[in-house]
This record gives C-alpha cells, structure tokens and sequence, in this order.
C-alpha cells in the first residue's frame, strides 16, 4: 500500500491536477496546478511548497559521531559548526560514490543526515568500535520545504530568526506552537529553506506558513516543477544524472567524485588529516588524472537548435518538461562522446539545457559537442556549449 | 543614465550623479558615433545593438524614465501600473539572445490561463490543459471544440510560413541593386513554395475580416468573440471589417518560449522589460541620456550631423536613428522641405487615428466573478471582455461616429496575481485596455470626456463582477490624447501607425522608405512606425541597427581600401 506524507490532507486538496506519482513509497503529487511551468515560476518568481517528507533521515549521535561521519563522509564534517549542514556524499573504497545527501550538525555530537535511499545499514556496518548511534528517524519529521525569492521575508514573518540565516544554517523556531527546526536549504538553486516539523505537528505549521503566505502567489509545486528547478541549478539526482555504486552492474554504471564536478568537497586534501573511504582513490584520481569524463552543463545552440525542426518542417518545441533520460553527445565527425541524463528547455535561460557527461579534454566553458536528438523520426546532431554549472544561479540563493 | 540637466534623482532607482550632465560637456564629449532619438523598446534594442557593433551610442528620451510606451509607475504606493503596454509575445527571440537579457533579468511569467465572461453569466475559461480546454470549449459547442483544433493547426501553418518576414528587412521593389533583386528572388521562391492552402488562408488573413475567416470554423458566439477578439486590438476596425484578419494573425504570430500565440507577462510588466533592455544596452557600452527631449536632427548638406535639445544641448554624431513615429521622424525632427515631396504626402497620409485607451485599477481585492465563486485563478491571464463578435461590432460601431464605445472591449490583466511584487499581499493591480476610444472625439475632446471613459469601462466591469466598484482604490485613465502626450505616439496610436494593408511591410512607413533608411544621409528610422511594426517586439530596432551597421560598412571599406592602397 503505498503511503501518504503528513501533509496529505493538504496536499491532496490542493492537487487540482489529480497526477501523483511515488516517491521512496509515498505518494507526491506530479504536479498540483494544470501548469508545472505555473509551478516553477513560483520558486523563481515568489516561492513554492514542496512536500519532501519522503526523504530519509537519519541521527547519528554519540561522543565519536564526528570521528564517524569524518570517516565516512568525503566532505569534512570537522568543518561543520553546530547549527550548520553540509552538502556531502560517500563513497566506496575504489572511490565511486555510493550517494549523496545533507548532514546538519544539530549539536557538538549529534547530527542529521538526509539522504534519497535507505543507507542505514551501509553506514552501520561502518561503526566498528566507534561510540555512535545511528537511528532511523525518517518518519519523526515531516519536511516542508519553501523555494523562492519571497520564502525569507515570508518565513521570516513567522519566525524572526530565519531572517539571519546564513546559506546551509540551521536553527530552531515555533510555528504554530510547535518547535522546529529551519535550514537554509533546499533543490530548486534558490533562495530556500526546509522546516523540520514533528509529524504529528505538520498541518498545523503548513497552514501558518500558508497564512503567512497568503496573497503573495505562494502556492505548493510538484515533484516536475523541482526538476526544472534543480536542472538548471545543476543539482545531481540519484538514478538519472548518477548510479549508486552499490548496486551498478559495471563500471561505467558508477561515477566517482570528481567525475560528478563534486570534487570542491575534497579540494583542500594536504591539509586535511582524515582517513575516509575513498580517500586513497580519489587521491590517486587526481594524481594520475584517471577521471574518464566530467559532469558539465550543456547549453544548446538555439539558433542550431530552430534550424534543425525548420528544415524538417516543424515548429521548433520548447517544451520545459524534464526529460531526466540519456541522450548521446558526439563530436562533429561522428564519434562518441558522452552522454547528457537530464535535458530541457529552460525558462530562466530561454534556451534547451542538458546535464551531460563529456570527455576530460572537452569541459572547459566553451567547448563545443554535439547532442543527439530525434527529429521527425531520425537523429539529428544539434551544436551545443560546454557550460559550467550551475547554469542558473541567483545572487539571492546564497546571499 | 544620466540627464542632461537637473537635479540628481531618478524615479527608476538609477543613481544618477550630477557631474554627468551631458550638457555641461565640452564639444568632443559630445559627439558620438550614432544617436539614437527615444528609449522606448525600439530605441534601446537599436541602441544595444548599435553598441554591440562596436558604435560609441547616446540614446536620447524626453521623459524621466525609459520604456517610451512600456513602461511600469508605481502610481500608488506599493501598487505598480503597467500604465500603457502590458504584455510581451511577439518579442523576437534573437534579440533575447543577442542582447544576452537573461543576463540583465529578462523574466517572461507565463500566463497560464485565459478568462472570458460571458453577458449570461457564464464563461469560456482556457488553461494549460489541452485535454480540458477542448471539454470546456465543448460545454459551448461539440462542433467547435473540434474545430479549435482545426483553426489552430491552420493558423500555426500560416504563422510558420509568414513568421520569417518579422524578422528581414522587406525588399526593396522600387530597386534596380542587384541585392534586392536577389532578396525579391528569394521572397517569390518562399511564396512558391508555400503549399496552396497556406497560401491562400495567409492572403485571407492579410486582406479579409476576422470574422469571415472565424465564421470558417466556429458556431459558438463566444469562441468567436474571444479569437476575433485579437482581430481589433489597437486598430480602427471591427471584426466585420476587411482589414481585422491582418491584426488577428499580428496577435497569433507573437510566441513564447516557442508556442505560437502565447502571451508572457514580464516580471514588472514592461517596464520591468525594458529596464532589462537598458540594462543590455549599457552593459554593452550604450548611454542612456534621460529628460533629454530632442527638439530636432542637425543636417549639413542633405546629410545629418547630431541632434539639438530642446534646451539648446547638441550633440554630434554622423548617425542619427528616430525611434519615434513617422509623423515625428519625417515631419517634425527634420523640416519636410528637405524630404522628396511624395514621402512627405505619404507620411502626411500615414493613418495612425488612435482608438485604444488604458484605465487602470489599484483594487482592495480581486474581482468575483459569480459563476465561479470564489475563485480567482481565472485571473492569472487575459480577462477578455468580448464576449461576441457582435459585441465588438457595435463597439466598433460608437467609434465609426466619432465616440467611444458604450459598452467597450476590454483587455484585463490582473497582473499582481502572477507577480506579486506589483501590488502589496492580498490587494491587486488591473490593467485594462480600452477599445474603441477614438482619438477624434465629435464635438467634444478627451479632456472633457476622461472622467466619462473612466465611468463607462468600470460601469461594464461592475455588470459581469458586481461589486466591482467597491473594490476599486485608485482608477487612472489614459485615453489617447493621454497616450500623446506622456509618450509621443502621435494620436495615441499603440503600434506609431495603423496595421493597416497599404501600411505593412513594403509601403511602412512609406513606398520606398521600407528599409529604415531617410533620404537625408545618416539618418535612420528605428520605431513601430516601419516594419514590421509595432507591439513589443523589437524587430524594426533590430533590423534598423543592421541596416545601419552595413551602410557603415560599406561607407567604410572603399576609404579603408584606399588607405591600404596609399600605404
């Protein structure tokens, strides 16, 4: 039986559109409104609900959860003050990595870290003799998240101390006498935040935030609307741009940090003393430059890109719908290159934009590739742009 | 930006530093590669270009801000007015992307639905729904939601097939130079390629009526007045007259993010627009001089050398480009006796006869619509009042005697429900355009009739959303007297010059003065008054500055080759 989220009741009264898909065994809705594209205007344009109660969540607690997670993590944790989170990601001992989540530092020794798939017993049967708890807290929280360039002033309205919130912070707050927890967070590469709200609480804190939003074109936005946003904010999604590396068949099925463009959470490697899993590997990676190929940002031609339809006499589709599957890059004679996983037409930037893998000697900004597409029954090779991520990338996300 | 004169401020929030008063400057500061006359959105795309082309460009505007007719006034405190124009698609999408505005802020909000009430009390709402537009099309007719399929895939042939025209500079027919013949060529290929039905349904388009061409599909009086709707925006037709065809396919060729007859709303409305265009243009080296009015174009010999203020200000430069209407371009900023006699009649004969008129709300709430209860997000697009096309007839019937309507065609745009920084939470701005409001009154003028204007489009609000009245906090009028004076347009005409036949294309602004040219030598034509025409689109700022950049060109090339052969 497939579960509903602690804002069901509200949810599906706000879901006029009547498309819900899965999500880790919950019910989320595709898209409330019959627009996405009405949707993720909101997160660009005012700000946008998001259900992510889904998400796995687990505490890690205990005099050597730092110790812990400074092993198990390729960020380092020690840098993360109390009242702060981290992007990270793990990898495995051959340095591919196994997923990638948030961990916020809830106090001196207690963290929470969220994550796509059930990691419990990867990170437990990592413990060894170290004094740490790992519990599952998934369902103890329901997570409301809110996107946007109004979701400061809004939330702010309701709880002062959002107001100072510094990118990645965390702090505690009441809404609707209940006390949660904010984090300057989110997917959409906005300004944002996820309240961490006790599930039985959700209703209730959903409503204020609703109130406190109301009249300024806030409205809840579906799992498609986040697509579009995370694209063009370069945010990597597990099973499209990525595999996990425990269950890839083969070697090209998995991808290491510095593949993935993550290598900024282990730039400063000669004066961090860790050993972490992977560490070997990804030193040996970067010493011998053995990356097969790099996460990068695609920008299509767009004039390219009307020629192609015009020839076939059609009008050219700028469709925003995330196309989260692969399509092939090549080079201009024909060869191979790589591949894009995620592929749109892009609002903010007017322009088609993929997330694609190229080869080592094409990720420099400007390079030039070829993407594979169908047009009128056959493929055809469109001119696109090397483009360094994120492709869209507001001042308001961090400032 | 700067101005040339006066105190320090700047109503659009640009600081504005005294020091560069331009008229304060010494002679050599102030001459310039190429002066564009006017920031409205032609003058400035024509400006960034200019400097994109490597020309040192001043870019002139009377008034205190830019935008010219897109322009956006917080009127009210907290409560923004798109005051004229107020929504983009007919933009050209090159000009996005040449000018890099995604950069600078270009934001087109979609407007996810359309709203048309209805006399009896119902409504024709479309959404994004393709599925549930046709089932709500069918709740007025099953025949016509088949046949808005029809209409639809004919018309996107038609658009497809005329849409290159928008964006070339038209041919040259009076020519004997060999690259218009060529460009004539290559016009007749693409009409003898054009399959026969396209063809002839473009041709009914451009030359008959809406109605004709509607009539073709639909039986539902409110389909029809909801499309034929298009057919007179902006224009002294109705849709019963040969003509309203043309202005219809003007409204279905804009596009957004690549869907034909798709309207954005830009975040701030236009004006928010073309601060993003200004903002372009300055990145790429262009100045923008505000309350700057240009009295008139300084020639020398038949050719133009600057322009004079109207405080006396001049500046020099061998270009000179008019982003103002052809009235003002030929018979205003130069004196007509230096222009061919049969120019100048053309342009004396030029209709512009302005019909449309604004009035503006700033409301306590939004407007509820009966049948649909407390809802509002019918309002997240165009409001269309005109419910049939006997309902726009006799609208268009007051105008022909020289009145404004009884009961006028309305086009609402409740902006702050798909932008909320146009109005403070919870309250709105409306946007309405007025159709007819003829610039001629009989026997009265517009000063005296402006209250009254005012009364008639709120008492026609107030009978489809009773209670209308009550919610209104602020109403500002704008009839085409108005449109004159504050922007220029001469007799309030929103495109500088009727979308009339013998005024499209080769013969706008004049046969023979098509290619943005003037017959005094450096002076240029960049406004909605040439091809191919007005609404935002931004096409004859465009296709001017390329004109102009290729004259440079080959002025330039036989003195450089000169030089080459000298050293």
């Amino acid at each position: 039986m497939i579960r509903t989220t602690p804002f069901h009741d509200r949810t599906s009264a706000a879901n006029v559109s009547g498309l819900w898909e899965h999500w880790s065994g919950y019910l989320v809705a595709s898209k409330y409104q019959l627009s996405e594209k009405f949707e993720y205007f909101a997160i660009r344009n005012s700000a946008g609900l998001f259900d992510s109660s889904p998400l796995y969540k687990y505490r890690i607690h205990g005099p050597d959860a730092e110790a812990f997670l400074a092993g198990v993590l390729a960020r380092d944790i020690r840098a993360c003050p109390v009242g702060h989170g981290q992007y990270s990601a793990w990898l495995d001992d051959r340095g591919f990595v196994v997923e990638d989540g948030v961990v916020f530092r809830t106090a001196a020794d207690d963290y929470l870290l969220t994550c796509a798939e059930p990691n419990l017993a990867w990170f437990q049967g990592l413990v060894g003799r170290l004094r740490v708890t790992l519990e599952d807290v998934s369902e103890q929280s329901a997570v409301l998240s809110i996107q946007g360039p109004r979701s400061r002033e809004i939330l702010g309205s309701i709880a002062p101390q959002v107001c100072d919130l510094p990118y990645f912070g965390l702090t505690g707050a009441t809404i609707a006498s209940t006390p949660i927890t904010v984090s300057r967070t989110g997917y959409t590469g906005d300004l944002g935040y996820e309240l961490w709200i006790p599930a039985d609480r959700a209703l209730p804190v959903w409503d204020a935030v609703t109130t406190a939003a109301a009249g300024q074109g806030v409205i809840p936005i579906g799992m498609i609307a986040l697509y579009m946003a995370r694209i063009e904010a370069g945010l990597l999604l597990l099973d499209v741009d990525f595999g996990s590396s425990r269950y890839a068949w083969t070697d090209a099925n998995r991808s290491t940090l510095i593949e993935l463009g993550l290598g900024w959470m282990v730039r400063d490697l000669a004066a961090d003393d860790r050993t972490f899993i992977g560490r070997t590997a990804v030193e040996r990676e970067l010493r011998e430059k053995s990356s097969r190929w790099k996460l990068t940002g695609l920008v299509l031609d767009w004039q390219d890109y009307d020629r192609h339809y015009d020839a076939a006499g059609l009008i050219p589709p700028k469709d925003h719908t995330p196309i989260q599957d692969e399509y092939y890059v090549y080079d201009d004679h024909g060869t191979q290159l790589g591949y894009a996983t995620s592929l749109m037409y892009s609002p903010m930037l007017q322009r088609h934009i993929a997330l694609a893998r190229v080869p080592l000697d094409r990720t420099k900004p400007g390079s030039h590739v070829k993407l594979e597409l169908p047009v009128s029954h056959r493929y055809e090779y469109f001119d696109a742009t090397v483009s360094r991520l994120p492709l869209y990338n507001p001042d308001r996300r961090t400032a | 930006m700067a101005k040339s004169t006066g105190v320090p401020a700047s109503s659009d929030g640009h600081p504005i530093d005294p020091a560069s008063g331009l008229a304060d400057r010494r002679a050599s500061e102030r001459t310039y590669d190429a002066i564009v006359i006017g920031a409205g959105h032609n003058g400035l795309v024509n400006g960034a270009y200019l400097a994109k082309g490597g020309l040192k460009t001043l870019i002139l505007e009377r008034r205190h801000l830019v935008g010219g007719a897109a322009i956006t006034e917080e009127l009210r405190p907290g409560f923004w007015f798109t005051t004229f124009s107020y929504a983009l698609s007919l933009l050209r999408p090159d000009i996005i992307h040449d000018l890099e505005l995604t950069k600078h802020g270009f934001m087109p909000l979609l407007m996810p639905s359309t709203f048309a009430p209805m006399e009896n009390g119902d409504y024709l709402l479309l959404g994004q729904d393709h599925g549930e537009n046709l089932q709500e099309i069918g709740r007025h007719s099953r025949h016509d939601a088949d046949a808005y399929e029809a209409f639809n895939h004919d018309v996107l042939r038609v658009c497809r097939a005329i849409k290159p025209l928008l964006d070339q500079v038209p041919p040259d027919i009076f020519s004997n130079d060999p690259e218009e013949l060529v460009a004539l060529a290559a016009l007749g290929t693409r009409l003898r390629g054009m399959d026969k039905k396209v063809l002839h349904d473009a041709v009914r388009l451009l030359t008959g009526s809406a109605a004709d061409f509607l009539d073709d599909y639909f039986e539902s009086e409110i389909i029809k007045g909801y499309l034929a709707s298009s057919s007179i925006i902006g224009t002294k037709v109705g849709p019963y007259s040969q003509g309203s065809g043309l202005v219809l396919l003007y409204h279905l060729l804009g596009e957004h993010d690549g869907e034909f007859g798709a309207w954005a709303f830009h975040k701030q409305g236009n004006g928010g627009f073309t601060k993003v265009l200004a903002r372009a243009a300055e990145a790429l080296g262009a100045e923008i001089a505000l309350e700057s009015a240009v009295e008139r174009v300084i020639t020398r010999n038949g050719r133009a050398t600057g322009v004079a203020l109207v405080d006396g200000t001049e500046f020099h430069a061998p270009i000179v480009v008019s982003a103002l209407d052809p009235r003002r371009t030929f018979l205003e900023l130069v004196d007509p006796r230096e222009l061919p006699t049969d120019l100048v009649e053309a342009i004396e004969r030029f209709r512009f006869q302005g019909t449309s008129a604004k009035v503006n709300f700033a409301l306590d709430g939004a407007p509820r619509y009966p049948a649909l209860g407390d809802r509002t997000d019918q309002y997240r697009g165009f409001t269309n009042i005109g419910p049939s096309m006997e309902y726009l007839e006799r609208a268009f019937d007051d105008a022909k005697y020289g009145w404004y309507s009884k009961r006028p065609y309305l086009d609402c745009a409740i902006q702050s429900t798909i932008d909320p920084d146009m109005a403070p939470p919870g309250k709105h701005v409306m946007s309405c355009f007025v159709q007819y409001a003829p610039y001629h009154l009989k026997e009265s003028d517009w000063d005296a009739e402006r209250e009254n204007l005012g009364d008639t489009v709120q008492a026609t609000l107030e009978s489809f959303f009773p209670g209308f009245g009550d919610l209104v906090l602020q109403r500002e009028i704008r009839t085409p007297l108005d449109i004159e004076r504050t922007v220029g347009l001469s007799e309030g005409n929103i495109f500088a010059g009727e979308f009339l036949a013998p005024q499209m294309f080769l013969f706008r602004p004049a046969p023979g003065w098509s290619q943005y040219r003037t017959p005094i030598d450096g002076y240029y034509q960049c406004g909605s008054g040439t091809h191919p025409g007005g609404c935002v689109m931004g096409a004859p700022g465009k296709l001017a500055a390329g004109q102009i950049l290729k004259d440079r060109g080959r002025r330039r090339a036989p003195a450089e080759t000169r030089v080459a052969v000298e050293a």
